[in-house]
């Protein structure tokens, strides 16, 4: 339970993917970020994208993860984006004002790529 | 027509981390038996780890040991009720603790949107709370899960 807080994290190209798994909540939320943060600001890549096919649960400490992943990619100038964002997941996201605000791209936005 | 008691669970934690997921697995199985939808367990879960994650973030900030208090209550009508109590330092304001985004974990996990999520996902929360004495949160919902099936 406790190792799958740990996200896997996929270079190509210079293009970062972190692909987040399992529940996240406040308790695994802070391995998470620190994974995260650390190679990001090793690596430097050109873009980032989270990868939540694999999130099973997510509360609002997950809109916390991502929204402070955010703001550590702008400091930086590099682009974030979502992927495999699930119905639950999303609903979420809106009560955040992610997408209102424009500030993400969530890409393949769909049912079929959810784990939810 | 008054509702009736059906069940009622009483469940003590203590207020670590790492019993975030134990609250929210427990409260879904013991409201699994008023036979929700996918779509409401979801909500119920979701609302749950939010109140208790609040007892142990803010509600013992300052103190180890702290306990979270959850009671579960079952009614006719597919009325679930739960509670998560605990006795830590209180909130002074509830109404601004409330607000969207309001959070006093800066720098931390939280996004502040806690209250906003529980009050998305049930029917009713209500908040009481004196500073030093603890704080209660009592959120309900009915579920519809049947009804929505006859439709279907």
């Amino acid at each position: 339970m406790f190792e799958s807080a740990y996200p896997e994290i996929v270079m190509d190209n210079g293009r970062m993917t972190v692909k987040l798994r399992g529940e996240i909540d406040h308790h695994t939320a802070r391995p998470m970020r620190e994974e995260i943060d650390r190679a990001v600001r090793r690596i430097r890549p050109v873009s980032v994208t989270l990868d939540l096919a694999e999130v099973t649960f997510m509360d609002s400490s997950g809109l916390g993860l991502i929204l402070g992943r955010l703001d550590l990619a702008e400091q930086m100038g590099i682009p974030l984006s979502l992927r495999h964002v699930g119905e639950r997941v999303a609903r979420i996201l809106r009560m955040g004002g992610l997408c209102k605000a424009h500030r993400i791209q969530i890409e393949s936005e769909g049912k079929e790529a959810s784990g939810q | 027509m008054k509702e009736a008691l059906l069940n009622e669970y009483r469940l003590t934690l203590p207020a670590r981390s790492e019993n975030e997921s134990v609250a929210r697995a427990a409260v879904c199985t013991m409201a699994a038996l008023l036979d929700p939808t996918v779509g409401e367990l979801a909500d119920i879960r979701c609302a749950v780890s939010e109140a208790v994650t609040n007892a142990i973030v803010h509600g013992y900030r300052q103190q180890k040991n702290g306990t979270v208090y959850i009671t579960v209550k079952l009614y006719t009508g597919s009325v679930l009720q739960v509670e998560v109590a605990d006795r830590g330092c209180g909130i002074a304001d509830v109404e601004e603790a409330m607000q969207p985004l309001f959070t006093t974990d800066a720098g931390g996990e939280r996004s502040g949107m806690g209250f906003c999520v529980m009050q998305a996902f049930m029917d009713s929360v209500k908040v009481t709370s004196a500073p030093g004495k603890g704080t209660s949160v009592l959120m309900r919902k009915r579920l519809r899960g049947e009804d929505e099936r006859r439709k279907a």
